[in-house]
């Protein structure tokens, strides 16, 4: 075994902080979902309300890319 | 950007994104001329393209060019107006601009071996701060001190008013932050996984299900694409409706 445990860390770090993805993932999808249950019992109120949807779509995947950002700064910048 | 070593392969994602001088090779200063200069210009040469250029003829049954600038516009014009509201028209040319180039500069990075600008955080900071800056200077001259009512929720109970009220302040001066990590992240991170598919293509038994990724992950990214310079410009015309009518 080579390397030092500070790198080990970040490893291990990058890894921990890509759950973090996983978990927006959820977050889209339920996003997305609900979306589209409501869209299907209210057909016609759904067109106004894709704005919306993107903007839920935009937050929930915020959060998600700020983890992402926390694995790429331990993985070339620290 | 993958070859296979010793022991083991090194697939390098992040490489495409290097910044580097456009003529000869020295370091890269304040004024450098680099590749991210040229690709910036780039957009700014679409966009000029699309929307000028196409334009010009002003015919009444548009062509191709003039039909697409003509549905650009619309659809964003239609957005300002549903989000920001009537007076938000105002301000319309600069989220049309700045529509326009993140679009161009999104696509322009699609292309095989060109370079994305729009994944380095320093050009979508740029972009982010922009608005961020602005739509704070607006709220102030359109509603005076009536403007900090956006931090003052008065519909709360008031115990819980003061506590709001940093919560508030705190997701207020989150917004640049998140607007341009969104942006560059969202393409930084696809382009990376375009590149780390490419690096498992070296293999020959499980090379085509590799190009196959790719080309499953290159359909999504312009998707992404869009949908991200889209993103990008309506939480722009949200801020700008919190600037324009600050109360809860």
């Amino acid at each position: 075994m080579e390397g030092d445990i500070a790198q080990m860390g970040q490893f291990i770090g990058a890894g921990l902080a890509a759950i973090g993805s996983g978990l927006a993932a959820l977050g889209v999808g339920n996003v997305a979902a609900n979306f589209l249950a409501g869209a299907l019992r209210n057909p016609s109120a759904a067109a106004a309300q894709t704005a919306t949807l993107f903007i839920g779509i935009a937050f929930a995947e915020a959060l998600g890319i700020f983890s992402f950002l926390v694995a790429l700064l331990l993985m070339f910048a620290v | 950007m993958a070859a296979e070593g010793g022991n083991g392969i090194s697939i390098k994602p992040m490489e495409q994104f290097k910044v580097t001088p456009l003529f000869g090779d020295g370091d890269v200063g304040m004024f450098t001329i680099t590749n991210v200069t040229f690709w910036l210009f780039l957009a700014v040469v679409a966009v000029t393209l699309l929307m000028v250029l196409t334009t010009r003829g002003r015919t009444v049954v548009p062509d191709r060019g003039q039909s697409v600038a003509e549905l650009a516009y619309g659809f964003v014009y239609k957005m300002v107006e549903d989000v920001a509201g009537k007076e938000g028209v105002r301000y319309f040319p600069y989220i049309m601009t700045l529509f326009m180039f993140i679009v161009c500069a999104n696509f322009l990075g699609l292309i095989p071996m060109s370079f994305t600008t729009t994944s380095h955080i320093a050009v979508t900071a740029v972009l982010a701060l922009a608005v961020f800056i602005s739509v704070t200077v607006i709220g102030f001259v359109k509603n005076g001190t009536a403007f900090l009512g956006l931090f003052w929720v008065s519909s709360a109970p008031l115990v819980l008013r003061p506590i709001l009220a940093i919560i508030e302040l705190i997701s207020y001066f989150v917004r640049p932050v998140s607007h341009s990590v969104r942006l560059a992240g969202a393409i930084l991170a696809g382009h990376a996984v375009i590149k780390v598919f490419a690096g498992f293509a070296v293999f020959g038994a499980i090379a085509p299900l590799a190009i196959l990724g790719m080309v499953g992950i290159y359909a999504l990214e312009v998707v992404v694409a869009a949908v991200q310079a889209y993103v990008f410009t309506i939480l722009t015309c949200v801020y700008l409706k919190d600037a324009l009518h600050p109360s809860h």
